[in-house]
């Protein structure tokens, strides 16, 4: 089946070429942090997760956001999702390819990172982050491969993915709570400490996955003959909107226990994001925008009229994207370091190198999702055609 | 010039190669490096030994002379690297400018509403607002770093001292979002431009690993008090907490003592006396 993905259209290299610059340079920059040091970073001793843990933990849930096309068309037999569970699985095993590179270049010590596997640590949530990580993404690919397989010949998948597939949807739960559990068992750290995290967690990530997918819908449609279905990207953008809904609810009820309670070591974290402390106050006006953002999305998502709107739906979807973005990423950061366990104000910004290999990984992404996408439309159409 | 490319294109095919070569070089390192734990078999007769190290400070025999005296020796005794350290421009030519907030410390000074944020308060004592408190890595009897690494790095000997491996540590960070207590520092960069003086009887780092106090269990081993208690002027004490015939066991039956974020029930070992 590779085969399909080395014969393409001109326009097909060029995009494949531009990956390749892009991670080219990621690459490079690398190099530079491999000889010299984390020290190219803006990471310091008060906040030692940055950029890469950032998007680490967002695209774990746009991993886990593929479930919600599995649940529907396997579990209550949602037809209209036939087309499109094949993008959702590629789509994970994408983002997580980027979350397995995005922990390596964290890493002080990248050549000596299967100590995890050399000394396996049950007590510690990162290695079992590290197994189900690598179980989904195994799950996904096998799945996803073999289902393709099966339409392209005709023939019904064979039975053996179906305890997979089933299998396939715990772990996508299981990879965004313990991803969450990494956060927020840590005692000391009062913005993380809260039991609410991992279903935010969930939440946020039920409608950045989905939101992902209906712009991947819209650029498969426009690049392709393949057509996913309105309907599928209609019923995926109501599982957008009811998610960050939530995600939303879930926060201001953490917003509620912090301010009625008005326990300091959980007060000063929130202060700082969104009113700014001391004067430090470089998260204001991200934070902000997440809420606006958000807020903005759920709106325009849960009345009819602006969600069947097709021109409106792609901007919706890169609001709630953004939105969800911020609040997970920079946030999840900046919230749980700043200010220190001494109440020290250490602010983070990521530096231009933690940035372009960062960009080189989302490059990465791009072009497994590219090849992929390019493997599924490619024998969907066969098929139809 | 032509040194830097070769190290470039080295580096440059050790992470193309990346996973694949991490297997064999781990079983060739691993061979080497044995945790502290199994080598403390071999005892030193005058070895100090305790069933459960712990410290106590007395805050009020604390000057700015004596506690910065503390942290230079700490420094020294286990070639922490120093920042504000010009490097020596032979040695290590083109040394990249240093961020401060890369910093590594293992014991410093910090004002009271820092080392004990839970119990700031606006009318505490003129004193208390001025007086330099020390804090270090506490040895929790429940430490929330060792429960965080991954790879057992991070560990606690019997005796109650947590220590670390610093050849097995993949510099995930993890520990130091795990400490509640900020005594962690990370090697963002390779410390050793940054070491005045390096003392051999103790190894110095590479970059990308973790390092904190490790209770100078190299010194203890020997039948020497630790560094910072030699030149403390009495101000600490090192001993066993559960004998109590110790001389920190007297100390705490004496006088009254309080312990950072206790709350947090991670039973610190490091007591400060006020
Ligand atoms: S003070 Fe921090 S580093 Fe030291 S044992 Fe406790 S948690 Fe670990
Ligand atoms: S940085 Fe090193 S010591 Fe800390 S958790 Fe990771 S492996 Fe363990
Ligand atoms: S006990 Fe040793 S390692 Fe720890 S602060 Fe004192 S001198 Fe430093």
């Amino acid at each position: 089946m590779l085969e399909i993905a080395i014969k393409g259209s001109k326009k097909y290299w060029i995009w494949l070429g531009v990956l390749f610059a892009v991670i080219g340079a990621g690459f490079l920059v690398y190099v530079d942090q491999f000889i010299n040091g984390l020290m190219t970073t803006a990471m310091s001793r008060d906040v030692s997760w940055g950029f890469y843990i950032a998007n680490f933990t967002y695209l774990v849930g746009v991993a886990a956001g593929g479930v919600m096309v599995v649940i529907p068309f396997y579990l209550h037999n949602y037809e209209k999702f036939h087309r499109i569970t094949i993008l959702g699985e590629f789509l994970a095993v994408a983002a997580l390819i980027m979350c397995l590179l995005l922990i390596i270049v964290d890493l002080g010590q990248p050549l000596r990172c299967v100590n995890v596997l050399l000394y396996p640590t049950p007590h510690s949530m990162l290695f079992w982050d590290m197994l189900v990580l690598n179980g989904y993404l195994f799950l996904n690919i096998v799945i996803g491969w073999k289902v393709l397989e099966a339409e392209r010949n005709q023939i019904k998948p064979p039975a053996w993915t179906t305890p997979l597939i089933y299998l396939s949807i715990p772990f996508a739960i299981g990879i965004h709570t313990v991803t969450a559990y990494l956060y927020c068992g840590l005692p000391g750290r009062g913005f993380w400490l809260t039991a609410i995290l991992a279903p935010r967690f969930l939440a946020s990530a039920f409608a950045a996955g989905p939101s992902v997918l209906i712009l991947l819908c819209y650029v498969v449609r426009k690049f392709t003959k393949f057509d996913p279905g309105w309907d599928a990207m209609q019923t995926l953008s109501k599982i957008a909107c009811y998610a960050l809904i939530a995600n939303v609810f879930f926060f201001l009820c953490e917003i509620f226990v912090t301010y009625y309670s008005k326990i300091p070591g959980h007060m000063t974290h929130i202060d700082y994001m969104f009113f700014g402390l001391h004067g430090h106050n470089t998260m204001v006006p991200w934070m902000w925008s997440s809420m606006i953002l958000m807020i903005t999305g759920a709106i325009l998502l849960v009345i009819p009229a602006l969600r069947s709107n097709a021109t409106l739906l792609p901007f919706t979807c890169i609001m709630v994207i953004i939105g969800t973005w911020i609040d997970k990423s920079l946030g999840m950061i900046a919230g749980g370091f700043v200010p220190s366990p001494l109440h020290h104000i250490t602010e983070y910004m990521p530096t231009l190198k933690e940035v372009a290999i960062t960009v080189g990984i989302y490059g990465v992404g791009l072009l497994v999702l590219t090849i992929l996408y390019k493997l599924a439309t490619t024998v969907k159409e066969e098929v139809r055609g | 010039m032509k040194k830097s490319r070769r190290s470039f294109l080295k580096a440059a095919g050790v992470s193309a190669l990346g996973i694949g070569v991490a297997p064999a070089i781990q079983a060739v390192a691993s061979s080497g490096s044995t945790p502290a734990a199994h080598a403390t078999k071999t005892k030193h007769p005058e070895a100090l030994t305790a069933e459960r190290w712990g410290m106590v400070i007395d805050t009020s025999k604390i000057t700015d002379e004596i506690a910065e005296n503390i942290v230079h020796a700490c420094r020294k005794a286990h070639n922490v690297p120093d920042l504000n350290h010009v490097p020596d421009e032979e040695r290590y030519p083109n040394t990249r400018p240093v961020n401060h907030d890369q910093e590594l410390k293992w014991i410093w000074e910090e004002h009271f509403e820092s080392a004990f944020p839970d119990k700031e308060d606006e009318f505490l004592a003129e004193r208390f607002k001025e007086l330099p408190f020390l804090v270090t890595c506490n040895h929790c009897k429940n430490a929330p770093c060792v429960q965080a690494c991954p790879t057992q790095a991070t560990f606690k000997r019997e005796d109650g001292i947590v220590l670390m491996d610093f050849h097995r540590c993949i510099g995930c960070r993890f520990c130091m979002a795990a400490c509640p207590f900020g005594a962690r520092s990370f090697n963002f960069r390779d410390p050793r431009p940054f070491i005045d003086e390096i003392n051999p009887d103790f190894p110095t780092r590479s970059k990308g690993v973790v390092e904190k106090c490790n209770l100078c269990s190299e010194r203890l081993a020997k039948g020497l008090q630790p560094a910072c208690a030699e030149v403390s002027e009495g101000a600490i004490v090192v001993g066993d907490l559960e004998d109590p015939n110790s001389e920190v066991r007297a100390l705490l039956s004496e006088k009254y003592s309080i312990r950072r974020k206790q709350e947090l029930g991670t039973e610190p070992s490091v007591y400060y006396i006020m």
